[in-house]
């Protein structure tokens, strides 16, 4: 019927999707009496840029919360590469591939842009503090490789010329561009972007749908975002989970999503009752 | 010299210069790049062979002898490699402005035929296939950077990198083809294609063989004592003729060293890093330098600030132009020169010292005699002198001094501390912003050229530098001046034509090579130096008959930090009005710092103290130039602050940031009219097209303000 059903698909622009990455099965999740996700079950597939939409308030940053391992949800389970994921700590969210963007930035702000970025090798990292503070011989070695990785991403997301500015000093939109590096020096399996164009103007926008799009080309990572501009959601993704009140209301491609009633109601407003 | 029949020791082509210099300085730099935030490095040895690479691969991708090869992106050693390989392959590269839109770009690709084109990445690829269609003759194309480019068609596409593997394993079947191709050009066949820039109309593609570029370069070098060891950046759009006569004619004859900045946007942090020795910019780029060093010296604390103004207003009375100029004739000092200047610095330091302990004394005896208003006696004078010394010692003494705690430091944040020779070109540089390059102990000196005349008509000679002409004769050239003061020269860099356009061939130059430069000027008595008034189609007379000259009052006006870009009209009217851009880096840095808040470019531009401000400079000028009686009928009497910046993509400006004058007053008529007409406001709508090639419209109210003049009485004008 639909793409949903098929072991792998293949995408309007001619990429192979592959297997199962994540998948969350009947997911709810309370907060004290508020019920922010009720039994939501979806999959997220190998290389495909997966897109979480929904009006204000209808669970996605829990959603995505859920998955980056954050919250832990009181019923369903999450399954990562073919394992129930067992609860854990954030920097073993971390270790496990996973990395993510903030919906309102969370940058080390004294630091500079290459600093940050750096920041995104630490779990690739294993020296101890003490070599890494007399930097000679390994650490030293360990470093330059590092640095090189990150030096490839500043490249790639061409903030070369501000590698040395304070992130404090930086406007809006470059900082997200920083963050997005950061999560990238992390060589994640699964990138979680949280509303990664809000409070952007078109231009930059655009840049942004870009480099996601060839972040997900050029490095076959698995993206998961949330985002509010339903345009750019259409235009970027490859399957859409819609959600409103906590359920999803609609999951397929973007164009099943587009004709979906209970999508379209959602949206435009009709009266709940 | 001034043999034209002489060949450049039998170095005829620029393949046949790298292998020159391939042999000669094979381990010394060549290239240099910055990437993944590392200085890459290429040696004149391993230029030579990824060059061959390049050249067996378009061999082996079937480019003929006489094949136009475009050549689209920003500067980077690979395009240089790629003109150079087109060349030992027996083509002509054909380098185009990156950042024309698509459809300039068709014109070029279509009027020269191009077969091949090898370009930067997805944006120009992207930009090329979508015009490929009216191309009947476009065959191949070539690119940098893969990034994005996987899921496109391949059969006509082809990986720099991949090009260059092919041609390393067919050298073995095409060597000699390749080095029989190489042997071929002579010292009169067709070197390079530049389209220009075009103020007027469409592009012109003008053909340059290897003796205008060589021959040019050759003398330009030696007039300027250029050699191995000198360092350039290459950052200036690769279609310009300057950029092909500095990063590839002087390079590949000297054999300096060709930087390339890792972005556009970091140029400003890659010059800083190298340093070049022989740097080039047109006067915009000084201007935005200049506007920023003023913008944070606002910023600065109370004591910074009081010394830069208290050092530049020192250097500018001529101690710069006395004591500052670099005197090494060489771009490596060697041990005599670096314990001179050693020597130099300690003499600063000590100096600084002593005039703080000198007036700690004179302090002591001021308190004596005058208990009460001490203050008052001792500001009275220079509170940085040295008073024990004699002029001109003292003067020479303070510079140092200078030296250490000013110029010194502002030099190696503009990244200019080791400028041996920078030129200037392409438009007139305001004076004053001129001076105060020069007073800083940069030798920034005026040269006066045309893509026409493989850049060089007139340069300065060292020791000459002023800033109202453009200076002698460069050697070989021949200059003459006709009776209504239009220039015309010939010189062994006069183009050969205009490619597919006799007629404009014949209108600029004539049967005995001279060529026409569309400006007038004449020379001074006694210097014999050049002065030019204007671009011969832009100077007019006004209604009175008084002479019209828009750049003089424009430089005037762009000297403010404020003002970014000044278009005046006047031609034919009774008064001058002018259109004014304010720079936004400037003013929104003034306003944020007077907490005045703005949302766009056009509000800032609209609101009522920014005006004001903008009044007053022109106010200023207008005070300024009628102190010059010749061109006392230019003061502006009304202007308007437009409400966009003056763009390339608009047509507005060439690719060089010319402003199309005669465009604007076009495109702008209602505003013109408008500041005629004596109305308060006017409402107009603008087009506007973005980067990308999509077009908006801007609708706005505009305030047209008048300003002040200075009456003056009404001139004699010279019998017309």
């Amino acid at each position: 019927m639909s793409v949903m059903d098929q072991e792998t698909y293949v995408t309007a622009d001619g990429r192979t999707i592959g297997g199962v990455l994540m998948e969350m099965r009947n997911i709810s999740l309370r907060f004290g009496g508020v019920k922010a996700i009720t039994d939501i079950s979806f999959d997220i597939r190998e290389g495909e840029i997966r897109a979480i939409i929904g009006p204000n308030g209808a669970g996605k940053s829990s959603m995505l919360n859920v998955i980056s391992g954050f919250y832990i949800p009181q019923e369903g389970e999450v399954w990562y590469k073919g394992a129930v994921r067992p609860q854990m700590r954030p920097f073993e969210v971390a270790r496990q591939g996973i990395a993510r963007t903030f919906q309102n930035i969370a940058l080390f702000e004294g630091m500079s842009v290459l600093d940050n970025v750096m920041t995104g090798r630490l779990n690739h990292m294993t020296m101890g503090l003490l070599s890494q503070a007399i930097w000679k011989g390994k650490a030293e070695q360990e470093e330059i490789e590092n640095r090189e990785v990150a030096e490839k991403i500043i490249d790639f997301l061409e903030i070369q010329h501000i590698r040395k500015t304070p992130v404090s000093r930086l406007p809006y939109g470059l900082k997200k561009r920083v963050e997005l590096a950061r999560a990238l020096a992390a060589q994640p399996s699964l990138l979680l972007l949280d509303e990664p164009m809000a409070g952007m103007n078109v231009e930059e926008k655009e840049d942004m749908s870009r480099f996601i799009l060839d972040v997900n080309d050029e490095f076959g990572t698995t993206i998961a975002l949330i985002e509010h501009d339903m345009g750019v959601v259409m235009d970027l993704s490859d399957r859409v989970v819609v959600m409103d009140y906590g359920k999803k209301i609609g999951d397929g491609s973007p164009d099943e999503v587009r004709n979906n009633q209970a999508v379209i109601d959602a949206y435009l407003g009709v009266a709940h009752d | 010299m001034g043999n034209p029949s002489q060949t450049a020791g039998g170095l005829e082509s620029i393949p046949a210069l790298l292998q020159r210099n391939a042999r000669e300085f094979g381990s010394k730099a060549a290239y240099r790049e910055k990437e993944f935030g590392i200085w890459q490095c290429w040696t004149w040895a391993e230029t030579e062979k990824e060059v061959e690479a390049l050249a067996l691969g378009l061999i082996n991708l079937g480019v003929n002898e006489g094949d136009f090869i475009a050549i689209i992106g920003r500067n980077r050693p690979h395009f240089y490699w790629s003109m150079v390989a087109a060349q030992s392959v027996g083509a002509i590269p054909v380098p185009l402005y990156q950042d024309s839109a698509a459809e300039e770009m068709a014109y070029v690709l279509e009027h020269c035929g191009a077969r091949f084109a090898i370009v930067e990445d997805q944006e120009q690829v992207d930009k090329v296939i979508d015009v490929q269609e009216r191309l009947h003759q476009f065959e191949h194309m070539i690119y940098i950077d893969p990034r994005g480019l996987r899921k496109y068609d391949h059969r006509a596409l082809h990986e720099f990198a991949k090009v260059q593997e092919q041609g390393r394993a067919a050298r073995d079947e095409f060597i000699q083809e390749l080095k029989d191709r190489r042997e071929k050009p002579k010292f009169d066949d067709q070197c390079v294609m530049l389209y220009t820039s075009g103020t007027t109309g469409k592009p012109k593609g003008v053909v340059l063989s290897n003796r205008n570029i060589i021959r040019s370069a050759q003398n330009a070098s030696e007039f300027d004592n250029l050699g191995p060891g000198d360092e350039v950046l290459a950052y200036l759009p690769m279609a310009w003729v300057g950029d092909f006569i500095f990063s590839i004619g002087q390079a590949y004859w000297t054999g300096f060293c060709v930087n390339c900045p890792e972005s556009p946007e970091t140029m400003m942090i890659d010059l800083r890093e190298i340093g070049p020795t022989y740097y080039f910019a047109p006067p915009r780029v000084f201007e935005t330098q200049l506007t920023n060093v003023m913008i944070r010296m606002e910023d600065a604390g109370t004591l910074k600030r009081a010394l830069f103004h208290h050092f530049m207003d020192f250097a500018r009375t001529g101690a710069g132009e006395k004591y500052g100029m670099p005197k090494r004739s060489l771009a490596k000092p060697d041990l005599k020169r670096r314990v001179k200047q050693a020597w130099k610095f300690s003499m600063g330091v000590g100096f600084a010292l002593e005039a703080l302990l000198e007036n700690a004394i004179r302090l002591f005896f001021v308190k004596l005699r005058h208990p009460i208003d001490t203050r008052d006696h001792f500001k009275a004078r220079d509170p940085l002198g040295l008073y024990l010394y004699p002029e001109p010692v003292r003067s020479y003494f303070k510079y140092r001094m200078g030296e250490v705690l000013v110029y010194g430091p502002l030099k190696n944040t503009l990244g200019l501390s080791r400028v041996r020779v920078g030129y200037t070109a392409g438009e007139a540089i305001g004076p004053e912003i001129f001076d105060f390059y020069r007073s800083l102990g940069i030798n920034l000196k005026q040269l006066y050229g045309q893509t026409e005349a493989s850049v060089f008509i007139t340069v300065q000679p060292d020791g000459e530098v002023r800033a109202d002409t453009v200076g002698v004769p460069a050697p070989e050239v021949e200059i003459k001046i006709t009776d209504e003061g239009r220039i015309f020269y010939r010189s062994p860099g006069t183009f050969v034509e205009y490619y597919k356009n006799p007629e404009s061939t014949a209108d600029t130059k004539d049967a005995e090579g001279w060529v026409d430069t569309g400006d007038a000027g004449f020379f001074e008595e006694g210097t014999g130096h050049l002065r030019i008034i204007d671009r011969a189609k832009d100077v007019g007379k006004m209604a009175d008959g008084a002479m019209f000259a828009p750049k003089y009052v424009e430089n005037k006006l762009k000297f403010y930090p404020d003002i970014l870009e000044a278009v005046m009209f006047g031609n034919g009217r009774d008064h001058c009005v002018a259109f004014i851009n304010i720079d936004l880096t400037a003013v929104g840095n003034w306003a944020e710092r007077n907490n005045i808040g703005y949302s766009s470019y056009q509000e800032l531009a609209g609101h009522p103290r920014v005006l004001a401000t903008i009044q007053e400079h022109v106010e200023a000028v207008n005070r300024s130039v009628a102190e010059d009686p010749m061109l006392s009928g230019c003061q502006i009497h009304r202007f308007v602050v437009l409400h966009k910046e003056l763009d390339a993509d608009d047509g507005e400006m060439t690719r060089t940031r010319k402003v199309r004058r005669a465009f604007v007053a076009d495109k702008f008529n209602d505003i013109v009219e408008a500041l005629y007409d004596g109305s308060e406001t006017v409402s107009t709508v603008t087009e506007v097209t973005y980067e990308d090639g999509r077009k908006g419209t801007i609708k706005a109210t505009l305030e047209i303000r008048d300003a002040k003049v200075v009456p003056v009485e009404p001139q004699k004008v010279a019998a017309e």
